[in-house]
Formats: C-alpha cells, sequence, structure tokens
C-alpha cells in the first residue's frame, strides 16, 4: 500500500480555512517537545502567550500597537506574492521610511509647527517606495531577482541606519548611544487613550486593509495582478503589463512599509534608533501566507501574531524563554501552514498493488 | 607576510564560506528546486559546529555534526517542498527563519566565547615558494578540500551519468520520469547534498574563519551564495570565480582599517551587498542567457502527474 | 464483436492487458480494457481525443499505474510499476511529446537510459540508424534538431535495447507526408524482424494502411477489436465516434482582395527564446472573406509568427509599418491595442494561456472582453461578466457546470469550444487561431471548423496556423508553409496536393519553382 497526493478537481474550501489551525496546533505541539529540552514550564509558558497578553487593558493595547505594522506590511506584501513578485524586504523599506520620516525632527528640533507630522507620513511613504523603486527597477529594466535584491538592499537599510545613529544622526546628548534625539511631541501621533501607548496610527492599516480587500476582490487591477501570478502566459496573452505589476506590487509594498517605520519612529519609539522594526518586515511574510494571502484571513494572522510578540515579551520575563525560541516558533508555523496547504489543492489516495507483490517477471 | 600574501591568502580562506553553501546551492538548483533557506542552515550549523568544537575540543566532531544538522534542516525543506508540494521560495524563506531563531538559541551560551581555530596545512616545499607559498601553500585542509570538491562537482555534473541524471532531472522532471528515474529520489538527496555543504560551510566560518561565536555572524553570507549560483549562470568554474570575488570585496573592510582609510565602516560593510546587487543586475540582463543556462523547472512543483 | 486473430503471430500473445481500469479525478480514462499484442504485428490503439489511448499507453509502458485489473506479459503477470520495469522486459516507448532534453546532446540523452561510454554509444547510434534508415547525429544538441529527427533519436533509443514491444503516440502528426511513408518503412522493417508495434492514431487511413489488427476506443472502453484492412474508413469511423464522421459545408467564396486586414511585409525577428526559431523577412496578408492558412511542421517559427501578429512580443527594432491590421500599423501596439481595433486571438495552449486554470469560466471572460462593460472606473461588473459567459456557454454549446465552473474543470474540446466562443463574441474582424482543434475531440472540432467557415462567408478575414493538413485543406482558401523561420509564397489551397505542401515542409520545394499558382497579394 502507498500513499500519493492527487490533484483535487476543485480546491477544498474547507482544507483551506483548516490549515492555519492545523499549523498552529502542530507547531504548539512540537513546541512542547522543544519547552522539554529546553527544560522551561509549558503550562507557564502557554499561559504566558495566550492568556496574559489579554489580562489587562494596557496589554491589549499593546496587541494592536503591534498588530498594526504587521497588518500594514503583509497586506501589501500578500499583493505582491499574489502576482508571485517575491518582494522579502519590507524590513529594509520599513527602515528607509522611518530614516526618511526621522529627517524632519531632527533637522527641525525645536519646530511645533502641525506640518511636522504629515511631512513626516509623507518622507516616510516616500523613502518606502524609492527604496522598493530600486528592487522594481532592476527587474524591470535588468531582469535582476527580486528577492536577491530586496534582502541586500534591506542589509545595505540597517548599515545606513548605523552609519547615521553613530555619526551624523546621533543624538549629541544621548550619552554616545546609537540614537537620535527624542521627537518632540508634534512629531508624534497622540495616543489613543491616556497612558498606553497605541495611537491613532492605527487608522493606517485598517483604511489600508479595506483599500486592498476592494482592490484585490473586486478591481481589474487586482484580477490583472492575480492572473499575472497564476498564468503568466495568460496575462501575456490578455496584454496585461507583467512590468506594471512588478512596479505596482513593489511601489505598494514599499508605501505600507514605510508608513509603518514611520509609525513606529513617531509612536512608540519616539525616536530613530537600532532595533526600530522588530523584525515586523519578516514576521509579515508568515502573516501574510498564514492568512491565506486573503485581505480578510490576514486581518486574523496579523492578529494572531501580535500577540504571539507580546506573549513572547512575557514568556521572557515570567518563564525565562529566549526570544529565539518565538522566532523558531513562527517557522514552524508558516512550515506546518505550507504542508497543510497541500491538502487544499490534493488529496491522499491509497494506491493499492496492481498484481501480486513480486516485482517483474524476468522472462 | 606581506600586506599583499595576507590579503591574498585571505581572500581563498573568505572564498570558502561562500564556495562550499553556493557549491550545495548549485547542484540542489540543477536538480530543478530552489532552497532559499541556505542562510538558516549556515545559521544553524555553524552554531553547532561552534558549541561541538568549543565543548569537545575537536574541530572534526564539530565539523560533522554540523554537516548533519545541515541534512537535517535541508531535510524540512525537502519533505515540505517535494513531498508536499508547497511553493519553494516561501519554504525556503520559513526554513530560513526558523534556522536563525535555533542559531540564536543553540549558541545563546556561547556568545562571544572564542576557540581556537586549527593549524594550517603547510605543503613542505612549496610553501616556501615567495608570494604563491603562502598564498597557495599555507591553508586550512577545508579549503584545499573545498576548491578539490567544486572540480569533482563541475566534472560530475558535466561528464558523468550521475550528472546527467541531476540535470534531467532539473530540465524536465516528467520526462526524467518517464525515462525511469526517481525524480523525488534524486531531489531528496541533491537537497540533502546541500544541506550537508551548507552545514560545512557554516562550520567553517565559525570555527575555523572566525573562531567566535556571535549571534547573526553569518551575516548574509548564505544569501550571497544563492547570488553566486546565478552570478555563475549554473556553471561551477564561475561559480567558484565569483565565491573568490566576493571573498576578496568580504576582506575590504579589514584591508580599508589596515591602510587606515577614512571610510565609513557601514559603506564597507554594504560592499559585498552593492556588489551583490550590481553584478545581479548586470548578468541577468541577458534574458536569453538566463534561460539558455538556468535549469528548466526551476522552482517549479512537480506533483508527478502526466499532464494528459 | 468480432475477434479477429492477429495476422502472422504465435498464438501466445506477448503483452495482454486484463480489464485495466485507470481513472482521472475528472474522467475515467480506461474502463476495463482489455487487449492482447502478438510479437511480429503491429496493433493499432484507434481513437478520437479524449477515448483513452494516451492513458493506455502509459500503463502500458509502466509510466501511470492502473487503478485495477492486470497486466500479463506472456501470459505471466507481470507489476510494470516503473518505465525502467517495462524497459528490462523489452519495452520502448515513443511519446507524442518527447521526452528528451533539450540542452543535451543526442548521445547524452541516450545514455541516460543506455550503459556504456559515449563513444560507444555513438556508434550504436549511427549503426541502428544504417540499419533502418533513420539517420541522425550522435553528437548534435537535441534543441538544434527538426521534430522528426527527434522522434528517430527516440526511435533509435528504444531499438538499442533488446526490442520486444514498440509503442508509438500519434507518431505521424508531427510529421510531414514525405517522412511518414519511411516512417512506415522502417516499422514494417521491425515488424518482420519479430517486434510488436503498438501504433496509435486517430488517422483511419494510415492505420489500413500499416496496421495488422485494431483495437478502437470509445469514452475509455473498447468499442471492437476488427482487422483495419477488412473495414472500410467510412466503417472505423462509425466504431470509434459512434457514427459517421461529420463534415463541414463549404460554400464559394467571395473575397474582397482590396481589404487586406493584416499585412506583414518584410517582418524579421529574432527569438526570444535561446531554443526559438528566427523569423525571416516575413510576408503575409490576410483579407476580409477569406481563410489563410499557415501549414508547417512545429517548431518552424510557429510560436514566434503567433506572438508576434497577437501583440505578445512586440518587435522595436522592426519598422513601424511592417504590421498592419485594418489599415493601421500596429508594429508598436500591444495586445489589448490590437484587440481594440477588431483583433481576436485563439492560442494553441488552452490551460495557462488561453484560460487561467484554477479561475471561473466568468473570469475567464474577463481576460479578453473586459471591454464589454465587464468594469466601471476599474470595479468589476459581475452581472455582465456572468451574462456575457452565459451566453459563450449557449451560443457555443459548451459542456461545464456554469459560468462558476473553473477551467481546469473542462474537457479539452469544452473548453475550446469557450474560448473560441470568447474570441468570437468580441465580433472581431480579423481572426487569429493558433491548432484551433489540437487534442479536441471530432464533434467539437466539426462545430469549431464550421464555424470558421460561417464567418468568413460573413466577412471575417481569419488566419490559422495548423499542423494538421486535413483541416487546412479543409477550410482554407489560401495556405502558406512555414520553415525554418520562412514563409513559402502564398499557394491557393484548391490548386495544390498534400504533397506539394510537403515538398515546402521538408525544404524540397524552392521558391522558384510553384506546382499551384501562386497569387500576388
Amino acid at each position: 500500500m502507498q500513499l500519493r497526493f492527487e490533484k483535487r478537481l476543485h480546491q477544498s474550501k474547507i482544507m483551506l480555512l483548516a490549515a492555519p489551525f492545523i499549523a498552529i496546533a502542530l507547531s504548539v505541539v512540537l513546541s512542547c517537545i522543544l519547552l522539554v529540552v529546553l527544560k522551561k514550564p509549558i503550562l507557564l509558558t502557554f499561559h504566558s502567550f495566550f492568556i496574559a497578553p489579554f489580562e489587562n487593558f494596557y496589554s491589549i493595547t499593546e496587541i494592536f500597537l503591534k498588530f498594526g505594522p504587521l497588518l500594514l506590511i503583509a497586506q501589501a506584501l500578500a499583493v505582491g506574492f499574489r502576482a508571485k513578485i517575491w518582494n522579502i524586504g519590507a524590513e529594509g523599506q520599513m527602515v528607509i521610511g522611518a530614516i526618511a520620516a526621522s529627517a524632519v525632527p531632527v533637522y527641525f528640533v525645536d519646530s511645533t509647527s502641525g506640518w511636522l507630522l504629515p511631512a513626516m507620513i509623507v518622507l516616510g511613504a516616500l523613502g518606502g517606495m524609492a527604496w522598493a523603486a530600486i528592487a522594481a527597477f532592476l527587474r524591470t529594466q535588468f531582469n535582476a531577482n527580486e528577492i536577491l535584491v530586496t534582502l541586500m538592499l534591506t542589509s545595505i537599510a540597517l548599515q545606513l541606519l548605523y552609519f547615521l545613529l553613530l555619526g551624523p544622526w546621533k543624538d549629541p546628548m544621548g550619552f554616545n548611544f546609537p540614537q537620535t534625539v527624542m521627537f518632540q511631541d508634534e512629531a508624534l501621533f497622540p495616543a489613543l487613550f491616556s497612558g498606553v501607548r497605541l495611537n491613532v496610527s492605527i487608522i493606517f492599516p485598517i483604511l489600508f486593509t479595506i483599500a486592498v480587500w476592494l482592490f484585490m476582490e473586486k478591481h481589474y487591477g487586482g484580477y490583472k495582478l492575480v492572473v499575472g501570478g497564476l498564468a503568466p502566459s495568460a496575462a501575456g496573452y490578455a496584454g496585461f503589463s507583467s512590468k506594471k505589476a512588478v512596479w505596482g506590487s513593489l511601489l505598494l509594498a514599499g508605501f505600507a512599509a514605510g508608513i509603518a517605520g514611520m509609525s513606529e519612529v513617531a509612536g512608540p519609539i519616539g525616536q530613530l534608533q537600532r532595533s526600530m522594526t522588530s523584525g515586523y518586515g519578516y514576521s509579515a511574510i508568515i502573516v501574510a501566507y498564514l492568512g491565506a494571502l486573503n485581505p480578510i484571513g490576514i486581518v486574523f494572522a496579523a492578529f494572531f501574531l501580535a500577540v504571539l510578540h507580546i506573549g513572547g515579551d512575557v514568556a521572557l520575563v515570567s518563564a525565562g524563554l529566549p526570544i529565539s525560541a518565538v522566532h523558531i516558533f513562527q517557522g514552524m508555523i508558516l512550515i506546518f501552514y505550507l504542508s497543510a496547504y497541500a491538502f487544499v489543492n490534493y488529496r491522499l489516495r491509497v494506491v493499492q498493488p496492481v498484481t501480486q507483490p513480486d516485482s517483474a517477471v524476468s522472462s | 607576510m606581506s600586506t599583499l600574501e595576507f590579503f591574498l591568502a585571505g581572500t581563498l580562506s573568505a572564498a570558502t564560506v561562500f564556495l562550499l553553501a553556493a557549491l550545495g546551492e548549485l547542484v540542489v538548483e540543477k536538480s530543478g528546486l530552489l532552497n532559499l533557506g541556505v542562510e538558516g542552515m549556515m545559521a544553524v550549523s555553524a552554531a553547532v559546529g561552534f558549541v561541538v568544537t568549543f565543548e569537545t575540543g575537536s574541530h572534526i566532531w564539530g565539523f560533522a555534526l554540523a554537516g548533519l544538522s545541515g541534512v537535517v534542516i535541508s531535510m524540512v525543506f525537502a519533505v515540505v517542498a517535494i513531498t508536499f508540494l508547497a511553493n519553494q521560495v516561501a519554504t525556503g524563506l520559513a526554513v530560513g527563519i526558523m534556522g536563525l531563531g535555533l542559531s540564536a538559541l543553540i549558541g545563546r551560551e556561547y556568545e562571544s566565547r572564542t576557540i581556537t581555530s586549527p593549524a594550517d596545512l603547510v605543503i613542505p616545499y612549496l610553501s616556501d615558494l615567495p608570494l604563491l607559498g603562502p598564498v597557495l601553500f599555507q591553508q586550512n585542509i577545508v579549503v584545499y578540500l573545498t576548491f578539490l570538491l567544486a572540480v569533482v562537482i563541475g566534472y560530475t555534473l558535466t561528464h558523468t551519468r550521475l550528472g546527467l541524471a541531476i540535470r534531467s532531472v532539473g530540465e524536465q522532471p516528467s520526462a526524467a520520469h518517464a525515462l525511469g528515474f526517481p525524480v523525488y529520489l534524486i531531489r531528496y538527496a541533491t537537497v540533502a547534498f546541500g544541506g550537508l555543504l551548507a552545514g560545512f560551510a557554516g562550520a567553517y566560518a565559525s570555527t575555523i574563519y572566525t573562531p567566535l561565536w556571535a549571534d547573526g555572524m553569518i551575516a548574509g553570507r548564505g544569501w550571497i551564495a544563492v547570488a553566486l549560483v546565478v552570478f555563475g549562470t549554473w556553471k561551477t568554474g564561475r561559480v567558484a570565480f565569483g565565491a573568490l570575488l566576493f571573498g576578496m570585496i568580504s576582506l575590504g573592510e579589514l584591508i580599508a582599517q589596515s591602510m587606515g582609510a577614512r571610510i565609513p565602516s557601514q559603506l564597507l560593510s554594504s560592499l559585498p551587498y552593492i556588489v551583490t546587487i550590481i553584478v545581479l543586475a548586470m548578468i541577468s540582463t541577458n534574458k536569453a542567457r538566463m534561460k539558455l543556462h538556468a535549469p528548466f523547472s526551476l522552482g517549479e512543483v512537480y506533483d508527478g502527474s502526466e499532464g494528459r | 464483436m468480432p475477434s479477429v486473430e492477429p495476422v502472422s503471430a504465435d498464438s501466445e500473445p506477448l503483452l495482454s492487458l486484463r480489464n485495466i481500469t485507470k481513472a482521472y479525478p475528472s474522467v475515467v480514462a480506461n474502463d476495463s480494457i482489455n487487449l492482447d499484442v502478438h510479437a511480429g504485428s503491429i496493433h493499432a490503439i484507434l481513437g478520437e481525443n479524449g477515448a483513452g489511448k494516451s492513458t493506455l499507453m502509459k500503463l502500458a509502458y509502466g509510466v501511470v499505474e492502473p487503478d485495477s485489473g492486470e497486466i500479463l506479459w506472456r501470459n505471466k503477470p507481470v507489476d510494470l510499476r516503473s518505465t525502467a520495469a517495462a524497459r528490462k522486459l523489452g519495452i520502448g516507448m515513443v511519446f507524442q511529446h518527447f521526452s528528451l532534453f533539450e540542452t543535451l546532446s543526442v548521445v547524452e540523452n541516450i545514455s541516460l537510459t543506455m550503459p556504456g561510454s559515449r563513444k560507444k554509444l555513438a556508434r550504436r547510434i549511427a549503426q541502428v540508424g544504417a540499419d533502418y534508415d533513420l539517420h541522425v547525429d550522435p553528437a548534435a544538441s537535441v534543441h538544434s534538431l527538426s521534430v522528426g529527427e527527434r522522434q528517430r533519436v527516440e526511435i533509435i533509443r528504444c531499438l538499442m535495447q533488446d526490442l520486444k514491444l514498440l509503442i508509438l503516440d500519434e507518431p505521424t502528426s508531427v510529421l510531414p507526408p514525405q517522412h511518414v511513408s519511411s516512417l512506415f518503412a522502417a516499422l514494417r522493417k521491425l515488424r518482420d524482424n519479430g517486434v510488436a508495434i503498438l501504433f496509435i492514431s486517430h488517422k483511419l487511413e494510415e492505420i489500413r494502411a500499416l496496421c495488422d489488427s485494431a483495437t478502437i476506443l470509445r469514452g475509455g472502453k473498447v468499442a471492437a477489436t476488427v482487422n483495419p484492412n477488412e473495414k472500410t474508413a467510412h466503417e472505423l469511423a462509425t466504431l470509434m465516434i459512434g457514427h459517421d464522421i461529420p463534415q463541414v459545408e463549404a460554400r464559394a467564396n467571395q473575397v474582397d482582395l482590396n481589404k487586406p486586414l493584416l499585412e506583414l511585409s518584410a517582418v524579421s525577428v529574432k527569438s526570444s527564446d535561446p531554443f526559438g526559431t528566427d523569423l525571416k523577412n516575413i510576408n503575409l496578408s490576410v483579407h476580409a472573406g477569406e481563410i489563410v492558412g499557415v501549414a508547417g511542421v512545429s517548431g518552424n517559427g510557429q510560436q514566434e509568427l503567433s506572438r508576434l501578429i497577437s501583440g505578445e512580443h512586440v518587435e522595436t527594432s522592426a519598422a513601424f509599418d511592417c504590421i498592419r491590421m485594418m489599415d493601421k500599423p500596429v508594429t508598436y501596439l500591444g495586445a489589448v491595442d490590437r484587440r481594440q481595433l477588431g483583433f481576436a486571438f485563439v492560442p494553441e495552449e488552452r490551460l495557462g494561456r488561453g484560460a487561467v486554470p484554477p479561475m471561473s469560466l466568468s473570469k475567464n471572460s474577463l481576460l479578453t472582453a473586459s471591454d464589454k462593460g465587464m468594469h466601471r472606473k476599474g470595479f468589476l461588473n459581475k452581472p455582465r461578466m456572468d451574462e456575457f459567459t452565459q451566453h459563450c456557454i449557449k451560443e457555443f454549446d459548451v459542456r461545464c457546470g456554469g459560468v462558476e465552473a473553473e477551467a481546469t474543470s473542462l474537457s479539452g474540446g469544452n473548453l475550446q469550444k469557450f474560448i473560441v466562443g470568447r474570441e468570437l463574441s468580441l465580433q472581431p474582424k480579423l481572426l487569429f487561431l493558433s491548432q484551433p482543434t489540437w487534442g479536441v475531440d471530432i464533434g467539437a472540432a466539426t462545430a469549431i471548423r464550421q464555424r470558421l467557415l460561417d464567418l468568413r462567408d460573413a466577412g471575417v478575414a481569419i488566419l490559422v496556423i495548423s499542423e494538421e493538413l486535413e483541416e487546412l485543406f479543409e477550410i482554407t482558401d489560401r495556405v502558406y508553409v512555414i520553415r525554418s523561420g520562412t514563409l513559402s509564397p502564398s499557394l491557393v489551397t484548391s490548386d495544390v496536393t498534400p504533397n506539394d505542401i510537403g515538398k515546402y515542409m521538408i525544404g524540397e520545394q524552392q521558391q522558384a519553382s510553384v506546382t499551384g499558382g501562386s497569387h500576388a497579394t
């Protein structure tokens, strides 16, 4: 008896919904083993991850603080992934967005103008788009693989960040820490409630999600992108421009990541510093897949990963769980999700031996 | 050693990390799979190699277990991408993300620890040659073996039945299946081989090239190895040349410092990435040539159906 | 159902299939098939597209495994689980779409399955080639070979093993008429040497000419096993499709020679595919009210020509008015702009080019018919999409599960009817079809051809690229022959014979001596 994958005639909608849950369940099981190996308390760890984040109001607002950038970037990445354009450098686009936005408060330290924040939003978006545009240009003009280019650009963006923080933009009163001045209040988003860090920038991912949903589900432009991803020859036959698809999806991701980076420095961080991205650019890739590249699915996936980020912080304190364990857990979820996804398009079939088990007779 | 000798010898040593990983990825891609998890595999095995060498004092054990851990991680990719027919780009990224996490976890008790790197293999008489001696004949044994391996892999891919089988699986898996080749088996084997070499590359980086543990020490070298395969247009000799080039570039920071040049170190650190982008653009711009040399089915899912 | 003893064979069958069934998710390809093949005879598997011929052959060669049933080799059960097992028994197969690797040389390809050094193999290739009149250069790269030469390589590869049974899947569909007879000569020689041959085809006349016995498949089942020499083509056809082959009604035709709707003048294009064919100095015209065909063996530039005309490839280095449609220069226009001028195109690949496989028919309508009011300011008008799709389904008798059915769920013939229907619903002035009836069942093929003739009479200009000479003779008014990227002069179809076309296909006919009347355009 043998098991084989056989293509289904229609995608299984049930598996499509079940796959992320299967992936999470399997990851949880495997993590238990990991926790035993690490000699960490299993129950306390799971409490830290899945219950503690909801135990008080502040903590819940913190979830939404992480939810915002993850949602924003993942929505944009998913558009590209559906068009088979692999931008995995959102992290770098986020950094450049943050740098561009920070230029305003860094160079206008004493300004109290109401234009500070709008200028930062515009510059953040443009910065992220400019960084993504390099990859789009090299892909469309020189056929250079966007996976490698966006990745390399992320490393370069980080070096640029370090250069600025150690050199020209270093806070002169900052005890030589690699960070800029703290931004003035006019350069920061106002908090939604007093005493929490969650701020009005949460509106960006929400509006962006609605826009992406409309574009992908109801608009001809989204349809063209999806055709390009599913069947490039059909897109060529129909006359849809592959260059426009590359430019469009990369600029969209640059825009989203730029705004996300800007929202971090003009929000919870309040200055430009080394670890400003929190790895959102990479986590967003997992969010995009776990949400089945679907705008609505991504909302749930982003929320789940935001909980995981907060839970990781809690577990670090309460159970002494190293933060790297959270990264492993994230990677595991994506690996199990991709495996479970096979059942969306295929089903397992038992292949019976045709004749007696002897192999071919030699005549 | 003169500066020039130091520079050239260092180039060979630095190139070894790139070359080991790139050779593995080359074989994987020749069989039609794109494994983007090289960085993650290298990171895990660098940690394993360091920890084992640190604890046992044996570089051989370090390499052996690092190679084994590379194979284990690569099998995760193989199961998901070959058996579960998943998108290879996403799978490679997932393996990479998990690998970086594992690497940090394994090495977390060893941050900033050092080990002694093993003595170089000095080849008698030849190493006394001016310039060539110190550059070519006073290297770690892994350096010699890696360049020897490049020759063996180049020959195997172009001149042997095994090489033909690997290439045919990467060109048209359904035709290879029709001819009776075990497509899945060959692909599992190449991925394992790629994992083994990525493992060795990681071990070389953490126990010989810079025998000091720091989280994130692979620092994109796995990605550059992937780029090298494209750079070399899937030809072993050109991949080796690319590895030497990048070995040289990665020494730029050291050299500039030793010469007292006042260039921001961040710019020098970015240099390998910048050069990768430029070189990638230059090589890829000739679409017809890329199409001619790239394995035809690279990155495509093969589900064993006949396409009636 | 009469069972006929094969002409020249021993009583023990070499290969027997007993109650073989193989089902795919969408269709039962083979349903309780029984079949005997004897040494020293040529056995035909006859059936129309979709009858299950190819599946049956793949079962016999171990490429796919049956769901149930038994395969016997000299009356003993065997497990044909892999092609290696099949080859070990002495079974060889020549595929319809060849299983050769383009980047490898002939000898490298053969060494994939044969032991021995390349030098020795090269010598044996030459030897076998001489024995059977199948000449090919062992050192040549496969991508530089013609389709006929590739077929020879596949046959030689089979001959180099200890061959007992040779399976050929539609071997003549890729050959010019002249080469068919030399293939048949080689096959007869093999039969006389005691080899059994399974010959898959849907061409009645060649089966009658070549084969000793025939198994006729219909809808995955054995319809009959007969001696084809004792049956008329009419009888075979009736067994194959259940009724006589329908004929299209041809009518006399008026061409408006003053109204060229497509003109290519002296176009040269370098192929972007390293294994492709460059187009050289192409001159071609299609007028309102005529059907013009392009004949030729595949791989001679048809791909490049179709992409050039469709606008999928825009040749920026060509003169700006060297391609004209509806009397306007379109050289630099893309597919969308050409469509807006009244051009429509049916490509040869249905899944993946003419239609997006996992998408619904409704969404596949949007692919080329978006201008039919399917979006307002970019926002999709779903009712309009469904209405248009429903119209195509009804008008062209597409058997499917409605507008939401995925393109993959349709049979080849029905999907082709849908695509043709979609393009015709654009009401084009100029219609271009590439291999319009490839892999399509006879009923659908006839319907499509009839439709083209009706459109021609209504004044539409139609260009058809086809490898099926019969099809071109049935519907075209003029033909060109494409070979190595160059076009022959225009030939009036009624003035030439298939053999004349064949001469252009293989390059025997030079520009100067044109048997049929060519008319200046």
